[in-house]
């Protein structure tokens, strides 16, 4: 027995700025969409099912787990992924402060809490340690215990 | 004879804190790790696996997932090669390619839950995984086996029916009890008869997850010449390539493995679950198949670190001197023998000194996954149990914990109990230390209302091993640097590998570009993990160093036609023994070999016998909410001997991260099994490892006790860290509540439990 492939979803959508069009499939996730479909493979898959955040972009400027988000979703939306952070003048400070703190080790759940942090940081430039621990408990980090990543967004904030 | 080396302090390069080489690539999300993988014409793979923890395959119908859009080959286990029953060393222990081709596809039988029966490949994800519900399986259930109590009682299921165990040197069959073994030293019945104070405490713990953020993943492809290719994220890509050899039966130069970026292993990814299988998908649909694996089956299928049961007995003299122990260990394998009781046999006693000392450690098969190391394998468990014990033999007696610890404390020429003796060790200088420290001499402070505080104590060890690396140096024509080298970096590890170079070299380490490469690229190397990278790749590095400044004087010979043994070389600058103000920068020189002899390249590799023993010490303060039973760190600090910090920053984050696995382990997470043997908490909001809410900043107290066999005196760090705190938590807890728990996880549950 075989199906019929299902029809695919018109999605327009700025991704880090930039306009694309797309063909989604209608089960696709974002998170897929951005590494399937535009090849933007910093944005990591971590669990599927909203519990990790490895996967964690902005959506019209509100943190979303890209994996809870079908890729038809966001027709006429912005989306900004990690790739987006950094411009040819150089590192977001977030991107700078986490080189500089060792906030990273394995690096897998970085993009997430770097988009993360950003979307704190860009409401809230000086969140007290008890506000970023409570931004960011939706990413998990098995690496690091925390500490260094809570020290480098205490030293991007303003 | 082993090379000994004095301690220095003068360093340029080591102890500073360079941003690590491939950050920018991290924090930017240009690294390319395993899931990343992209080939032309790549397909993907997915896999069918038992909903039971226990039972016979009676039958494998694929015929409507043949039929299914999309699919482009099946595999099952008639597909997979028969590997022969033989053990290979793989380091941080053992692999039997028979169990371990049968782990990870299932032959006649299926023997813990999740156990993959079948493999498709289709033109993507979406259509494999539709495919995979069409596989028909059909199964005759048996009893499932998910203790070690359950396991070894006369009547319990026997899981691998051609298990040979070793019971003390003995055969048994028929059995699902892999090994039996024992250590044993002085007289213990006489040493207890005459002890002055006694205890004895049964511990038991449930299996926990090393938790990795990253999935499993493999990439494969055949190329023209019916050789392998392999990209995958692992923690050692030459092991990787043994067992992949191993499990496909074929010689093992006609595989090669790059690994890719790994999102963490902490041991979990020194197996393969996934290669061999992608490589019969690409065999069969002759294109290139890649896999991710889904995270419930990364709960379900890999990883776990046994849980298991421990009896302790301590004894002590009227003087607070630990006289006599014993233990017995029993701790579940899962599904295929190797449950790593002997490491958990050389760590239990390591922190003291006690004379006369028993263990019998039982490696238990159960029908759950196949464990793997975690941090330390099998330390944290026994540290939990002795550490328990100690202080519940020190709250008995009225002895300080903190002054039992340092009057029986482990040193140079104390033997473990395993019978090792122990060469230069820093336990006394971490006891020092620690009473030193901050956190030691500052109030616990009071509790809010409804609330109480405690503050505990444990000590933690592990013995950190050595074994092969490799490394090539060769300079480019700028004065800088190219560095391959074989161990993937989970860590900040390449940093570390290039600051080696560079103390050698007299150069700055952004002038060493470190990279780590594929098994055809560079000399063997052991895994990533045993707290061996940045001491034995690290040595390595430094050999090849060195080895590169002997090429170099040559070069320097031909410049000023001297001999070459009339040059000497000093902080960065070759100079003539005659003419002293005669000298040349490495940086300079390098522009000039292209005259001088041509490129110059070395390397350097090592086989080393022990890396150096780790001990460390934590300090833990609760506060335990009295209603609902949760516990909140409110403080931290981890105390560690790590011989020399090579990069001070990413040594913190070993001890930090390490200690936070650990208070995860202790407080919350565990194998939430059912009757049927069913992990009932596979996904990560169910299994709940701490979150940035759950945690304190994490203190640290580095102690730098130089290591003789390392040229800089590093020892092993990362994995000493998991090991005190699930007894400092447990002593902490008895500390605010009055009540002692003798089974992990010391969850909200138990506390409010044992607070009736």
């Amino acid at each position: 027995m075989t199906t019929n492939s299902p029809s695919k979803v018109h999605v327009t959508t700025t991704i880090n700025g930039q306009q694309h069009e797309l063909l989604v499939p209608p089960y696709m996730s974002l998170l897929d969409t951005l590494r399937e479909l535009i090849g933007l493979t910093g944005t990591k898959e971590g669990c599927l099912d909203g519990n990790c955040g490895a996967c964690t972009v902005s959506l019209d400027g509100r943190i979303v787990d890209s994996c809870l988000v079908l890729g038809a979703e966001v027709d006429g939306k912005n989306v900004d992924t990690v790739e987006g952070m950094a411009t040819p003048e150089g590192l977001h400070p977030l991107q700078q402060a986490f080189l500089e703190e060792a906030a990273l080790q394995c690096g897998i759940c970085t993009p997430g809490i770097l988009v993360a942090a950003k979307g704190l940081l860009d409401n809230e430039p000086s969140p007290s340690e008890g506000r970023i621990r409570h931004w960011l408990a939706g990413n998990l980090c098995r690496c690091t215990g925390y500490d260094k990543i809570v020290r480098a967004v205490q030293k991007a904030s303003s | 004879m082993v090379e000994t080396f004095e301690p220095k302090t003068d360093y340029k390069v080591v102890g500073t804190r360079p941003i690590r080489h491939d950050g920018y690539d991290k924090v930017t999300g240009r690294a390319i790790y395993g899931g990343d993988m992209k080939l032309p014409g790549l397909i993907w793979g997915v896999l069918v696996r038992s909903p039971h923890a226990h039972a016979n395959i009676k039958s494998i119908n694929t015929s409507a997932a043949e039929a299914s859009e999309g699919v482009m080959a099946i595999v099952t286990g008639a597909d997979m090669p028969e590997a022969p029953s033989k053990l290979v060393d793989l380091g941080e222990g053992n692999v039997n390619f028979k169990w371990a081709s049968n782990k990870l596809m299932a032959g006649d039988k299926v023997l813990y839950h999740g156990h993959p029966v079948a493999a498709i490949a289709a033109v993507d994800r979406h259509h494999a995984e539709e495919a995979a519900r069409k596989v028909v399986v059909e199964y005759e259930v048996l009893p499932s086996v998910t203790n070690v109590t359950d396991a070894m009682s006369d009547d319990a299921p026997v899981i691998l029916p051609d298990l040979v165990g070793d019971d003390l040197g003995e055969e048994i069959t028929n059995t699902n009890i892999a090994e039996h073994m024992r250590h044993e030293f002085g007289d213990v019945e006489a040493a207890f008869a005459a002890a002055a104070h006694t205890i004895e405490r049964e511990y038991n713990m449930e299996m926990v997850h090393q938790g990795y953020i990253e999935p499993h993943n493999a990439t494969a492809v055949w190329d023209e010449e019916d050789r392998i290719k392999i990209w995958t994220s692992t923690q050692g890509s030459f092991n990787a390539r043994t067992q992949v050899a191993g499990i496909l039966q074929i010689d093992v130069s006609r595989v090669k493995v790059t690994p890719l970026e790994i999102g963490g292993g902490f041991g979990g990814k020194i197996p393969i679950y996934l290669e061999p299988v992608a490589a019969l998908l690409a065999k069969k649909s002759g294109r290139p198949v890649k896999m991710v694996m889904e995270r419930s089956a990364v709960f379900e299928t890999t990883g776990p670190t046994p849980g298991g049961r421990m009896v302790i007995k301590l004894g002590a003299d009227a003087n607070g001197i630990l006289t006599a122990a014993t233990a017995d260990i029993w701790f579940e394998a899962g599904a295929y023998p190797g449950a790593l009781i002997g490491p958990a046999a050389m760590c239990i006693y390591a922190p003291y000194e006690i004379a006369n000392t028993r263990i019998d450690g039982w490696d238990v098969v159960v029908n759950k996954p196949k464990t793997a190391p975690y941090r330390a394998p099998g330390s944290p468990q026994v540290a939990f149990a002795m550490e328990s014990a100690v202080n519940e033999l020190c709250e008995e007696a009225g002895w300080d914990s903190l002054k039992f610890r340092m009057d029986n404390s482990s040193r140079e020429g104390t033997r473990r109990g395993d019978g090792v003796l122990f060469g230069k060790v820093g336990m006394d200088e971490v006891l020092e230390a620690t009473k030193a420290s901050a956190h030691w001499n500052s109030p616990l402070g009071d509790a809010s209302a409804g609330k109480k505080r405690g503050r505990g104590i444990a000590s933690g060890y592990w013995f950190n091993i050595g074994l092969k690396s490799a490394a090539n140096l060769a300079v480019v024509s700028d004065g800088t640097v190219i560095l391959t080298e074989g161990s993937t970096d989970i860590g900040g590890s390449r940093v570390a590998m290039a600051m080696h170079v560079a103390e050698v070299l007299g150069i700055d380490a952004h002038d060493v570009r470190p990279s780590v490469v594929d098994t055809e690229s560079v000399g063997f190397t052991d895994v990533t993990g045993g707290s061996r990278t940045t001491y034995a790749t690290g040595y390595a590095c430094w050999i090849a160093a060195n080895n590169l400044v002997d090429e170099l004087k040559k070069r320097v010979a031909i410049l000023w036609d001297i001999n070459e043994d009339d040059v000497d070389f000093n902080d960065g600058a070759f100079s003539s023994k005659a003419e002293a103000e005669k000298t040349i920068r490495f940086k300079e020189l390098a522009g000039k070999l292209g005259d001088l002899g041509g490129p110059a390249t070395s390397t350097g590799s090592v086989d080393l016998e022990s890396a150096g023993d780790g001990f460390g010490l934590h300090i833990a303060d609760v506060e335990i909410d009295t209603a609902t039973g949760k516990t909140d760190v409110i403080r931290y600090t981890v105390v560690q001997d790590v011989g020399t910090a090579i990069h001070p920053s990413y040594v913190d984050g070993q001890l930090q991260g390490g200690a936070v696995q650990g208070i995860g382990w202790a407080l919350n997470e565990e194998y939430y099994m059912t009757d049927d043997g069913v992990m009932a908490n596979s996904s990560y909001l169910d299994y709940r490892m701490p979150t940035f809410l759950d945690l304190p900043m994490i203190g640290t107290e580095i102690v730098e006790v130089p290591n003789p066999l390392h040229p800089y005196g590093v020892r092993g760090v990362g994995e000493t860290p998991i090991c005190p705190p699930i007894g400092a938590l447990a002593n902490a807890i008895q500390n605010a509540i009055g009540t002692r728990l003798y089974n992990t996880p010391m969850n909200a549950g138990s506390i409010l439990e044992a607070l009736k």
